[in-house]
């Protein structure tokens, strides 16, 4: 079973599937549709319960692995 | 949902016809029109807002009592336009500087989006609710918000038929998440209605309807205005990519206020849910909906800038009356007629 990852070196990561569709957002998250889980660096699967997630890009989310808006939050150009 | 209570010449004839009390004489109905539209300010006029928000929940919901004709009967349409060309008149001179600016920016749509709202500033009551507001304050708040959330998704709903696919889908993916994505307790209006009676405040769509003024419910009005109408469908979306965009941060700010002041957790349940949500809804909204949109029909841009500034310009109108109120003593509420109507 493949695993996809997204968001550089975050450690989250999805299964790869013929479903899954994986857009980064400019500044942003990266928007996953088609998945049932991500899983985090630390092993551990957060189900999806939407039809579209947006993973934290940025690695400051209180919310991980899911974007909760800090990336506005902080100076760009990491 | 009961027909309120009329707020001035217009809206006393329209509630006594649709309440059957009268019957409907287009002359009366015209003048009592344009009585109504010499006002300076339609979004503050009273009997203008209340107006509009009654011909458009014929719409939606309906009243109590009120037939479901009335919906398309064509003299009350006829009134509609013509308070509706006042409001919109005054909605695109105020959000003009907004729009020319993005109209101007640098960078793809999505980007100029999210700049405008970034470069809005203007009043904003989430600081103040986080840290400094007091329990029936923040109680206050949900209830100038529950004119909008308790349909919470609808005015943007209106726009799915008018829309080229590559935008319908992701708007009704959106929409789909609004809904409870699949799971009806999850609705997003259940969830407020949820916290509105953990607090003790009333659940039921329209409660207090004669509570808010006029300037709340043109922050509905105005949505009801982009969605029902097709020429406005650039509006709807790009007033749907600036309501989001304005959620996932501030609902934060507002889990912390309902922390502090000892809330419900079912008030903490609703926001908590649109700090994740809308963090998601924004991309989509400015991205695969604003933005698939204008590349397929690029004269719409400026309108989907339009629908953005009006979002931001009437949070801001609501903010103003809310922070000058309370720093003030009072309470931004219309005065009641009875006791057991007053927020607890």
């Amino acid at each position: 079973m493949t695993r996809l990852p997204l968001a550089g070196d975050l450690g989250f990561t999805v299964e790869q599937t013929d479903e899954i569709d994986v857009r980064p957002c400019a500044h942003g998250p990266v928007l996953v549709r088609g998945a049932t889980s991500v899983r985090d660096a630390d092993g551990e699967d957060h189900p999806v319960t939407r039809p579209v997630v947006a993973v934290c890009a940025c690695g400051k989310s209180q919310r991980g692995p899911w974007c909760d808006g800090t990336h506005k939050v902080i100076p760009r150009g990491r | 949902m009961q027909l309120p209570s009329p707020r001035g010449v217009l809206s006393s004839h329209l509630i006594d016809v649709l309440a059957g009390n009268a019957r409907l004489q287009p002359s009366t109905l015209g003048n009592a029109v344009r009585t109504a539209m010499v006002s300076d300010d339609p979004i503050a006029d009273e009997d203008v807002q209340l107006s509009l928000w009654v011909l458009y929940e014929l719409h939606y919901r309906g009243f109590d009592g009120v037939d479901d004709r009335w919906e398309w009967e064509p003299h009350l349409l006829k009134a509609r336009r013509e308070l509706e060309e006042c409001f919109e008149a005054e909605l695109r001179r105020r959000a003009r500087p907004h729009v020319t600016n993005a109209a101007m920016a640098e960078g793809d749509l999505p980007e100029r989006l999210f700049g405008l709202v970034d470069d809005f500033g203007g009043p904003s009551i989430t600081s103040y609710l986080q840290r400094e507001a007091t329990a029936d304050q923040f109680k206050e708040m949900l209830v100038h918000r529950s004119i909008y959330q308790l349909k919470e998704a609808d005015p943007h709903s209106w726009a799915i038929p008018r829309l080229p696919d590559l935008a319908k889908v992701p708007l009704v993916e959106l929409q789909y998440d609004e809904y409870g994505a699949g799971r009806p307790e999850r609705q997003h209006a259940k969830l407020f209605a949820d916290g509105l009676e953990a607090c003790g405040l009333d659940r039921e769509y329209g409660a207090y309807l004669d509570q808010v003024p006029g300037s709340t419910l043109a922050l509905s009005n105005a949505m009801s205005l982009f969605g029902l109408h097709r020429r406005l469908r650039g509006a709807a979306m790009g007033h749907l990519a600036a309501l989001e965009a304005t959620s996932s941060l501030p609902c934060r700010k507002y889990v912390g206020g309902v922390r502090r002041l000892g809330l419900p957790e079912e008030v903490a349940v609703y926001f908590d849910e649109h700090v994740e949500a809308d963090a998601v809804h924004e991309q989509v909204a400015a991205r695969d909906i604003c933005g698939t949109l204008v590349a397929q029909e690029p004269h719409l841009a400026e309108d989907v800038f339009f629908g953005a500034a009006v979002c931001l310009i009437m949070d801001a109108i609501l903010a103003e009356h809310l922070l000058g109120c309370w720093q003030g003593g009072q309470s931004s509420l219309r005065p009641t007629t009875t006791a057991d109507e007053a927020v607890a």
